[in-house]
């Protein structure tokens, strides 16, 4: 039975259910994509003091929306397609037990929807770490549970798929660096859903009657074991991606094998250890505790991502330079495509990510100096940088490669999605410095009115304060602009965008497979191992990439001033023993 | 086109690390440790850490020692929240609900104070402006650390922990005085 067609621009094989099965999540992210986008306008013009868009109570409602969707849906929705395409497409393989992958699929759209329904409700604005004893209508949490189950089965899928692969020996020595980084996001990914079922089941529970009581600290121990290991589950993917695209479009290998497959075995090992980072100043959990917890033993998963920090953009580096582009430091950097947005998108992504993301994430993860971040709005800044440009940012660069190659279809609107990238970086990047700054002056997060109307007592926030809002308002709004272009080319690409294959029609873009003749391929032949080069033999001696360990060194440096600056300012605060 | 492609050694655990990742690794893990140590480094010879003392309670029990104390030191009223100067050194207490800080405190500049938190209702997050500290008050726990006010002024205590819709009315006092 045929069931693989050949992409005829790039090559890649697409096994007929797992092509389906990547669509309707690709669609299904880009709705929660969208959702979550609507309301981020309605947060950030109502945090911007001037504009105060929201009353209180749909604040409350919209941010509840904006980090369930933008967060959870958007994040493994498309998760999930990579997952299939890493293990499916990367392998040529066939997909494993495409009916419960459809299953897993159905479950995890019933759950969103339910979880969605219950917040539009209005009883259920308990934000997205729905702290107990806050309670939530008892199908908030069962929406999230069923969620969670049916992504669970789609990492079962994909493990069942490298099975497969391994077993009917569909390519020749070892599986992809691309593939071993979405296996890293699927161990990751199954710690966390057991992290929730452990803690939302009980939760849900508790909000239909059956248990009476649910430990506030307890409950924020658990669910932080989901709420900040599914952020690693992104990390893991979007690294992943990163190789990929680096590979995609200049042919880069990875500087070592062992160095990216060993820096992704450590966070395997220990990123899950950060969940720590979420309860530093709670009550009633050691130091010791603290300090091995949130530093992931010894920052041994920060020292995994700077490691990727160095293999990623270095692997591109040695590729353009082969290719010629020897010319000082940085020829290679400056004669990118970077009018191509699946560059530009993933080089920003990696970019603000490390520089901004990472650097305030460790500081803020410190032990003491938490004490003077936790729950300001510099929180939510960092994981912007982390999450709204790291992951998604580099989520919408595949996009654009996947639309042509998956979908089928031409890139509609070019010129947005060329222009893309940088107005979603820019405005996202004004907004994240604005609110680190405006945290650092005690500005709350999750707040709806820094003027603290109708409180009996009063206290002024800085002017100072007031201008970093209105100043992160203007950039959130261009954030917005640039998830309205995104969605735009995308949507406009499924729908009018010029059809690459005849067959490429509306519901083909939608999960439909082209027609059987396309699939005329039965058995593929292995994915063979990559071409030797000559350095592997012995490893470099010389510095293969420099502009690269530039780059890293002076992350290094803003990282090290960055981080004592902190322990300065929290030096000037009152002694607490 | 490899790193999506199987790695081109079959044995690619075997081949040698180029110098340049060497050096970087070994750099990042300097200064990996360098941030770990920092950690207990600042427990020894910093002033701002958290103490590790916790304990269970109930609201009703930690509610009847707010009332004590404000009970036996009260010194005035404002907007109807009882004002407590307790004595340097002393056991102080403030309570988190839905939507006040409870009581105001009025403390003596460079004298330190054992300060109770705890919360009768939800999550609440005590957040102590200008200073900027940062502290989670979660109910049923009654957590306990030793604040040594440096500067004289009029403190806000702002709630930064999302508590249902009148969180930002969520207003607490603490005046520090020299006496």
């Amino acid at each position: 039975m045929a069931r693989f067609r050949v992409c005829p621009d790039s090559g890649f094989y697409f096994d007929k259910s797992a092509e389906s099965l990547m669509k309707v999540n690709a669609v299904a992210a880009a709705v929660s994509l969208l959702i979550a986008g609507i309301m981020a306008l309605g947060v950030i013009l109502t945090r911007w003091q001037e504009v105060h868009l929201l009353p209180a109570d749909l604040f409350y409602q919209a941010l509840t929306l904006h980090g369930i969707n933008a967060l959870i849906f958007w994040i493994i929705f498309f998760e999930i397609a990579i997952m299939y395409f890493a293990a499916s497409t990367l392998l040529r393989c066939r997909l494993a037990a495409p009916k419960w992958a459809w299953t897993g699929f159905v479950l995890m759209i019933i759950g969103a929807v339910m979880n969605n329904v219950a917040v539009f409700q209005g009883r259920s604005s308990v934000m997205m770490t729905s702290y107990a004893p806050m309670q939530a209508e008892p199908h908030f949490y069962l929406g999230l549970i069923l969620f969670a189950v049916g992504a669970l089965i789609g990492c079962f899928v994909f493990l069942g798929t490298l099975v497969i692969a391994k077993d009917e020996k569909t390519y020749e020595g070892s599986i992809p660096l691309v593939t071993f980084g979405a296996l890293t996001a699927c161990i990751i990914a199954v710690f966390t859903i057991a992290c929730g079922a452990i803690i939302l089941i009980p939760t849900f529970l508790w909000s239909i009657g059956y248990i009476n009581h649910i430990d506030a600290a307890m409950y924020r121990l658990v669910w932080w074991g989901l709420g900040h290991s599914s952020q690693q589950i992104n990390v893991a993917a979007h690294v992943s991606v990163w190789y990929l695209i680096a590979g995609v479009l200049f042919g880069a290998r990875p500087m070592s094998e062992k160095v990216s497959r060993s820096a992704f075995l450590l966070y395997i090992l220990f990123l899950q250890l950060a969940s720590a980072h979420h309860i530093l100043v709670d009550p009633g959990i050691s130091s010791e505790w603290k300090v091995f917890n949130t530093s992931y033993a010894m920052y041994l998963a920060v020292l995994a991502s700077m490691i990727h920090g160095l293999t990623v953009p270095g692997s591109v580096e040695v590729a353009q330079r082969a290719k010629g582009l020897t010319k000082g430091m940085f020829e290679w950097l400056r004669k990118a495509p970077w009018d191509n947005p699946v560059f530009s998108g993933f080089f920003l992504s990696l970019i603000i990510f490390g520089f901004i993301g990472g650097i305030t994430g460790v500081v803020m993860g410190t032990e003491q100096i938490n004490l003077i971040i936790h729950n300001t709005i510099y929180v939510p800044a960092h994981f912007h940088a982390t999450v709204a440009v790291g992951t998604t940012l580099a989520f919408m660069a595949l996009t654009y490669l996947l639309i042509p190659v998956l979908f089928r279809r031409a890139l509609f609107l070019p010129w947005v999605a060329k222009m893309q990238p940088y107005v979603f970086s820019a405005g996202m990047t004004l907004m994240i410095l604005f609110m680190l700054g405006a945290g650092t002056l005690g500005v709350s997060r999750r707040h709806w009115d820094m003027d603290f109307t109708g409180a009996l007592l009063s206290f002024e926030y800085p002017g100072t304060a007031y201008v970093m809002m209105a100043v992160a308002g203007i950039g959130g709004v261009l954030g917005v602009l640039g998830g309205v272009m995104y969605l735009v080319v995308t949507v406009g690409s499924l729908v009018f965008g010029k059809k690459l294959d005849e067959s490429a029609g509306f519901l083909q873009s939608f999960g439909l497979p082209l027609p059987a003749a396309t699939y005329n391929i039965s058995r593929a032949d292995p994915v063979p191992m990559a071409p030797r080069l000559a350095v592997e033999e012995h490893g470099s001696a010389g510095f293969e990439a420099p502009g690269t360990f530039v780059l890293a060194m002076a992350l290094l440096v803003c990282f090290v001033v960055y981080y004592f600056i902190n322990w300065g300012y929290l030096a000037s605060v009152w002694p607490l023993s | 086109m490899t790193s999506f492609l199987p790695p081109s050694e079959r044995i690619w655990w075997k081949v040698p690390i180029g110098r340049q990742e060497l050096v970087w690794i070994g750099i990042a893990l300097v200064w990996c440790l360098i941030m770990f140590f920092m950690m207990p480094y600042w427990h020894l010879y910093g002033k701002q850490n958290l103490s590790n003392e916790a304990y269970q309670t109930t609201p009703a029990s930690f509610q009847a020692k707010v009332d004590g104390m404000v009970e036996q030191y009260k010194v005035g009223e404002e907007a109807g929240m009882p004002v407590v100067r307790p004595p340097a050194g002393s056991d102080i207490y403030m309570l988190g609900r839905l939507w006040q800080w409870y009581p105001i405190l009025e403390l003596e500049k460079d004298k330190s104070y054992r300060l109770h938190l705890s919360s009768m209702d939800w999550n609440h997050g005590f957040s102590l402006q200008p200073v900027n500290i940062n502290l989670q008050i979660i109910p049923g726990y009654e957590m306990v650390l030793t604040v040594t006010p440096d500067q004289i002024g009029d403190y806000a205590v702002v709630c930064n922990e999302y508590c249902g819709i009148g969180h930002h009315t969520m207003l607490g006092k603490i005046y520090v005085k020299e006496i």
